[in-house]
């Protein structure tokens, strides 16, 4: 692989580029998707290709592929070439430098072992197998559980390679898996659905069992559900929905946003943006996170940053361009979705730090509010530049400290910064969920946020 | 540019992917090649230049599906994915049908747009970011991209059909931001289609404006009002509550496996008599069309709601054989990476007699959503979410001021008999849809709908 990054780097130079970046990638995977007692498809793929960004001078160019003979790859290298000269000069272009001096830490030495070999030895049989277990178990889990929509096991092999001209080379390999399902159930006159998910390195992490009894479980509970009246309440958010949220503010902390004035944390690094039980790093290096890998997707060493610690806003995420910009360094913190697309500041694996409190603890402190446990809409519900969110919700009245009726079919709004200052406690219960990012994080009560209902 | 596969090709490739037996086998081989550029803080960057070749392979046998898929258009890459399809399968092998080649006439192309010179397309990106910034001194950001796509597909089948088509996509999008004091607010537009370069040689710098005017208006907007109330829906892409509320519903997977509230619902009266819908795959140039979906089924002009009442499921092969109907049109897959689902093309609620005006003259408080960011639907429970990106509050029976931060939220299966005036004027407007992890150009349209009561989600309670 290093090698074929290698070429691309070479390739690109010669077809005029004054500086090169290759990031090439191949994975192998599967996915198993059951429905009824079946198998409803089996699928098994590999990918490969290749990603490169080329600078002549200081306008930067990309281009990408999955041709990778040596003519396929002198085509490449001339389009990335070709698009480099259509871009307008920009005085902060240029390609990835390592830092100087390295700390064992970032020179990958504590890199997390990312791999599960026995990801091989399950046959598609084997997979297959795993996932009719959850589908079963969601069926066993409560009687009122009419179907699933399906069952979902898939898992991947991933190798990535990066090299340019400016001497970064790094390579690594990590497997992930996960399952889902989607239960169906009927009460009521009304059919509800309700998620369950699990996440590994390799098939032996995941529980079929409880993912399908989480599945039934939310499903069950929504039925008879109705919709809360309108007003402004302490509202618990369940890991999963924390998680969305937690993704958002990741994406708002990145310096690009920041640094075009386009997120509502621009101007407020040092400043007090939350309250002091919520506290959230981004670690790249987390064995468990799905994100993690010992570099980020320009190749320079991944670690772990205190986001927001003591209510302080303590650091954006920098990339190469964006830390060029802010005349600071990167944090490793260049993502990328594969080779199709070109690098850009992103979070990593977010973690939420867990506080003292299980969920019925949170309940307890909220005494009447709304418990979510699930919200929809968000990529159309919430303004990115200032913030402002409303979105769907569904979830469980709060009542005297524990949970009462159902209800649907209603939004919650505030903004972001408002929204954490307004944070009164972190749950202990903490887990990974993959929704919009890699997030762990435990339940979160919110003193105050408008529900509207009927 | 050679053929994406030869037929001796494509009858080796089905011979092998039947080689341990089933009822069908199919190859699906796509080349792609694409530009996309984009202008921020008034300078061209994220120039980016894709190209990729491969192919699916899928194999049905006993009612599962077995699927691979490979970079690569070569006759051993292609192979070699037949084999992988049908690694789990060892019964007896089947004899495929011999091929006949179906001849499909592609979307008109005017102009190429990989034969239009690169910096005609920077040009428009600066044309859109100046006429943007001239709208008022309050516009503080913008930024504008291009994209163009070339998909060659070619597909054949086990049944003998032999089948292709070549399909441009061009689209330009805005994004401005207003500022005045410490309000901030956005306006967006697009302009997109299953066209040429042609598309964009009229006034495609109108969508700057249109996106920097929007922004400008919502700088004067107080808090949405929260609770339920009468809302009228805005034409165009207002279409995406269609899309969402029902159209999602009559996908015939979803229906299959009860996972809609559209289940058993064929014939029923599901809206009131003013209420016509369809999904047309073959409106001409249009961002949603195909000539074939990508399992080689010509496209078409589905009904989906004749007067109310609910006439057809939107159907890809293997749900329309269940059903024992014939499909209709809409197997879409993302990529060659992807299998087929049943997908929308372009849906509308076709023009009614209502004039907008009237419609809001008849609301003495309620909500004007003149237009989406996007929506988002549960097609099993019917609950549905769009986020409003530029909404009003209708005050006896006149437009006033515009709402930040407003979401529409409701049941489709209510929310649809709800629909009480459909408006005469009519727009399509583009989208990208996302199910099942794949994303597909889609068209939304519609004139001006007025629902009598949906929950508004803003902050003033």
């Amino acid at each position: 692989m290093i090698e074929l990054a290698r070429r691309a780097v070479e390739a690109t130079v010669g077809a005029g580029a004054g500086a090169a970046e290759a990031y090439a990638s191949e994975d192998a995977g599967r996915e198993v998707r059951a429905h009824g007692g079946a198998v409803e498809s089996l699928t098994a793929a590999t990918r490969r290709g290749i990603g490169v960004r080329a600078w002549i001078g200081q306008r930067a160019g990309y281009a990408y592929g999955t041709d990778l003979s040596d003519a396929g790859i002198r085509e490449l290298a001339a389009r990335a070439a070709e698009t480099a000269r259509i871009a307008d000069e920009d005085e902060f272009a240029g390609p990835p430098e390592l830092p100087v001096r390295l700390s064992p830490d970032m020179r990958g030495e504590s890199a997390p072992e990312l791999r599960d070999p026995s990801i091989g030895e399950w046959s598609s049989r084997d997979v297959a197998a795993l996932a009719l277990r959850i589908e079963e178990a969601a069926l066993a889990a409560d009687r009122r559980v009419a179907a699933v929509e399906q069952a979902v096991y898939a898992d991947s092999v991933e190798r990535v390679a990066i090299a340019s001209s400016t001497g970064v080379e790094a390579e690594y390999e990590r497997t992930s898996c996960y399952g889902y399902t989607q239960a169906l159930a009927e009460g009521e006159g009304a059919r509800e659905t309700g998620l369950g998910f699990g996440l590994g390195r390799g098939p032996a992490a995941l529980d079929p069992v409880r993912i399908g009894a989480e599945a039934a479980a939310r499903a069950t509970e929504m039925i008879g559900a109705g919709k809360p009246s309108s007003r402004g309440c302490p509202v618990v958010l369940d890991a999963t929905v924390a998680a969305s949220f937690v993704a958002l503010i990741g994406r708002a902390l990145g310096a690009d946003a920041v640094q075009r004035g386009r997120s509502p944390f621009a101007g407020l690094a040092g400043e007090v943006v939350a309250d002091d039980a919520f506290v959230v790093h981004d670690d790249g290096l987390d064995p468990e996170g799905s994100s993690s890998a010992p570099v980020d997707g320009e190749g320079i060493p991944r670690r772990r940053l205190a986001l927001i610690e003591n209510g302080a806003l303590r650091t954006f995420l920098y990339d190469t361009y964006t830390a060029r910009r802010a005349g600071t360094a990167s944090t490793g913190s260049a993502s990328r979705g594969g080779y199709r697309s070109q690098p850009s500041v992103g979070a990593s694996n977010l973690i939420v730090a867990s506080g003292e409190l299980d969920l019925d603890g949170l309940l307890a402190q909220a005494g009447d509010g709304v418990l979510v446990t699930d919200v929809a809409g968000l990529h159309s519900g919430v303004n990115p530049v200032t913030g402002v969110f409303s979105v769907g919700a569904s979830g469980l009245a709060i009542r005297g400290g524990e949970t009462a009726e159902p209800l649907r079919e209603f939004t919650i709004a505030s903004d972001l910064v408002s929204m954490l200052k307004a944070v009164r406690a972190a749950g202990s219960a903490a887990r990974w969920v993959p929704f919009g990012g890699s997030v762990r994080t435990p339940p979160l009560l919110i003193g105050e946020m408008t529900v509207a209902g009927s | 540019m050679s053929p994406l596969i030869e037929p001796e090709v494509a009858e080796r490739v089905l011979r092998r992917a039947l080689a341990g037996g089933g009822e069908f086998a199919e190859v699906f081989c796509e080349r792609g090649a694409g530009l996309t550029l984009a202008i921020d803080e008034s300078r061209i960057e994220s120039v980016q230049s894709g190209a990729s070749a491969g192919a699916g392979v899928r194999v049905l046998s006993g009612g599962t599906t077995y699927f691979a898929h490979v970079d690569g258009l070569d006759p051993d890459d292609l192979e070699r994915a037949a084999g992988e399809a049908a690694a789990a399968l060892h019964a007896e092998s089947a004899e495929p049908r011999p091929l006949r080649a179906e001849a499909v006439v592609p979307q008109p192309i005017e102009l190429r747009p990989a034969e239009v010179a690169a910096q005609r397309k920077a040009d428009l990106l600066r044309e859109l970011d100046a006429r943007g910034r001239a709208a008022g001194p309050e516009i503080s950001e913008l930024t504008a991209s291009y994209a163009e796509v070339r998909r060659e597909i070619a597909v054949a089948n086990s049944d003998g059909l032999l089948s292709g088509d070549d399909r441009t996509r061009v689209r330009i999008g805005v994004q401005a931001v207003a500022r005045r004091e410490g309000e901030v607010q956005t306006g967006a537009e697009t302009l997109g289609g299953h066209r040429g370069f042609e598309l964009l040689e009229d006034d495609a710098g109108e969508i700057a404006e249109a996106a920097a005017g929007k922004a400008l208006t919502l700088l004067d907007a107080g808090p949405a009002p929260a609770g339920s109330m009468p809302v009228v829906i805005g034409g165009g892409f207002g279409g995406v509550l269609f899309h969402e509320m029902t159209g999602h519903g009559l996908e015939a997977d979803h229906v299959q496996k009860g996972a809609s509230v559209y289940v058993g619902k064929l014939g029923s009266q599901v809206a009131q008599p003013l209420l016509t819908a369809y999904d047309d795959g073959r409106m001409p140039n249009e961002w949603g069309s195909d000539s074939i979906d990508d399992e080689g089924t010509p496209t078409q002009k589905t009904m989906a709601i004749e007067e109310g009442r609910l006439v057809s499921f939107l159907y890809d092969r293997l749900t329309a054989a269940r059903d024992g109907v014939a499909p209709t049109g809409n197997g879409r897959r993302e990529s060659f990476r992807h299998l087929p689902v049943p997908r929308m093309t372009n849906t509308y609620i076709a023009p009614g007699d209502a004039e907008p005006e009237a419609m809001i003259a008849e609301v003495e408080r309620g909500f004007y959503a003149a237009s989406f960011a996007g929506g988002q639907v549960d097609p099993a429970t019917g609950d549905f979410v769009f986020g409003v990106s530029e909404g009003y509050l209708i005050e006896g029976g006149r437009v006033t001021r515009p709402c930040r931060g407003a979401t529409l939220i409701g049941n489709c299966l209510e929310a649809l008999l709800a629909i009480d005036a459909v408006g005469s004027d009519f727009e399509m407007k583009t989208g990208v849809c996302g199910k099942a992890g794949q994303k597909v150009p889609v068209g939304t349209g519609q004139g001006h709908v007025r629902v009598r009561a949906m929950t508004v989600g803003g902050t003033e309670v």
